[in-house]
């Protein structure tokens, strides 16, 4: 072998500073990748949601009058951010999580005040009634926003086909309570099932939709497949995702987060840029997408077709 | 092998610190760049920095009570740079609030700060922390005197107080992940009355 000896290049003088140099290199090195790795862990991570077309198309009868014509919110943060605390806190846990939920066979019980309560297949609520778009805003009590194409049916059409009776007032619609498939059911973070309620009238509501697909394609489960409340006047926590049980009542039903923090969330959550949430300001909100504020507009936007159903109400008190 | 006795000694501990320090703040400029931060950037932005603020603040907390408890003298070496990674990361947080976030709307965030009491209490910890940072230099000890430098430095407690408690009060409900910070800061509390003040008086020689 003809290879130079390596004390032929470097004087031996140097051999310790070389060595040196290298170890501390090599613990510099170590340090940082150490506690910047320590320091990303303790950052959450965002998820991505599968794409569009993993869903499958819906059948749409056409496009309602309701819908607004405002630019929609890509697919992408419509399913990768949500408030669907069944599935985690974070607004990319339930895109991670909720593909755990068998959302077939699935059906929905209408109970309470009709003269025909029935436990309805999911599918024949779909068969029954004609499916349209609704463009709407959405706004969620944490002051951001979305304009999201819902595919949907009014809530009016199905509760009369069961036919109420005199005596309903208010409508209470139930999350499916299933720990075995929804884990985080098991801790008290909120006191599961959840439940929303709207008053008849509110209900009744031609912009008030079940929601069963937004883009034209079935609901993702984390928002809310196979069907979701969608009252686009209110604050975004009214819209009851995986619903199961639709009970009509005389009395005002509990709801989870107005039982939660009763000062905080109330019962009619209309949206109200003039009553501020207790730690944070409604006057303004971030529209998903955009970098400017906008101003958050009374009953989002709708308040020509709804202010009316609570004319002579405190607003303030009935926040 | 014989080390020089003028070389210091752990060369790359505070740059090693220093790099590794650096890497949150790089991962959202990058991630910003890529369009990956999510649905809402500005809050995933804001989020992020805060917790690196608060981070570094209960980092430095920690390197008094484990030279106290263990004897290391390594954490000492790196307390002013980890405080001033706290303040640097808190100031980039305030800076996301009111630039991004409210669009310099000064009227907003001086409603937020008066009306808010959870943003109130960030922006206290925030102010607390700005003359730490401005009078860290050896050369601001001096001026000061050890003792006075001392007293004014014992704000890094209040400040750490109030920056949990603006971390628990901000969240809607799941207050796990501050209670975690929460009860770290407790530990470093207790760690200090458990060692003594007698283990503090500095230096020990």
């Amino acid at each position: 072998m003809d290879e130079p000896d390596s004390s032929d290049l470097t004087p031996e003088a140097l051999y310790p500073e070389r060595r040196e140099f290298v170890k501390n290199a090599a613990l510099f090195a170590a340090t940082s990748v150490g506690v910047g790795g320590t320091l990303l862990s303790l950052l959450g991570r965002g998820h991505r949601a599968g794409a569009a077309s993993d869903q499958a198309r819906l059948d749409v009868a056409g496009r309602s009058d309701f819908s607004i014509d405002e630019p929609r919110t890509p697919w992408a943060d419509v399913t990768a951010y949500n408030n669907f605390y069944e599935f985690g806190v974070g607004k990319g846990d339930p895109a991670q999580a909720a593909h755990k939920l068998q959302t077939r066979p699935w059906t929905v019980s209408i109970e309470g005040e009709v003269h025909k309560p029935r436990v309805v297949d999911i599918d024949e609520v779909l068969r029954l009634f004609p499916l349209e778009e609704r463009v709407y805003r959405m706004r969620c009590v944490e002051a951001w926003s979305m304009v999201i194409p819902w595919v949907g049916l009014p809530l009016a059409a199905l509760l009369k086909r069961f036919e109420p009776t005199s005596r309903a007032r208010y409508v209470e619609l139930t999350t499916l309570l299933d720990p075995t498939q929804i884990p985080l059911q098991r801790g008290n973070l909120l006191p599961w099932p959840y439940v929303e309620a709207l008053r008849m009238d509110e209900a009744m509501h031609p912009l008030t939709i079940l929601a069963a697909g937004l883009y034209g394609r079935v609901l993702p489960n984390q928002n809310g497949a196979p069907l979701r409340l969608v009252v686009p006047w209110k604050y975004g926590f009214k819209g009851v995702k995986s619903i199961v049980k639709i009970r009509l009542t005389e009395e005002q039903p509990a709801t989870t987060w107005n039982s939660a923090l009763p000062q905080e969330y109330g019962f009619y959550a209309n949206v109200n840029p003039t009553v501020d949430h207790p730690r944070w300001s409604q006057a303004s909100e971030r529209r998903i997408g955009e970098l400017d504020r906008r101003p958050t507009l009374p009953f989002n936007g709708y308040a020509e077709q709804v202010a009316g159903l609570y004319a002579g109400m405190d607003l303030r008190r009935n926040f | 092998m014989s080390r020089r006795t003028t070389a210091p000694t752990q060369p790359w501990l505070k740059p090693g610190v220093f790099a590794g320090a650096i890497v949150p703040l790089l991962a959202l400029l990058v991630r910003a760049r890529g369009g990956d931060l999510g649905a809402n950037p500005i809050a995933e932005a804001l989020n992020e920095l805060g917790l690196m603020a608060l981070v570094f603040l209960l980092a430095s907390l920690a390197c008094t009570p484990l030279k106290a408890l263990f004897g290391w003298v390594w954490p000492i070496r790196l307390r002013r740079m980890l405080g001033l990674f706290a303040f640097f990361y808190a100031f980039l947080h305030a800076l996301t609030y009111a630039a991004l976030d409210q669009r310099w709307n000064l009227r907003a965030v001086l409603t937020d700060v008066t009306k808010r009491g959870f943003i109130a209490l960030g922006f206290v910890a925030f102010l607390l922390l700005s003359p730490l940072a401005a009078t860290s230099s050896a050369f601001a000890v001096r001026r000061l005197g050890f003792v006075r430098w001392k007293r004014l430095h014992r704000l890094t407690y209040v400040a750490g107080v109030l920056a949990v408690l603006h971390f628990l009060w901000r969240v809607k409900l799941d207050l796990s992940e501050p209670l975690v910070y929460s009860f770290t800061l407790a530990l470093l509390f207790v760690a200090r009355l458990f060692a003594g003040p007698s283990a503090f008086r500095s230096p020990r020689a």
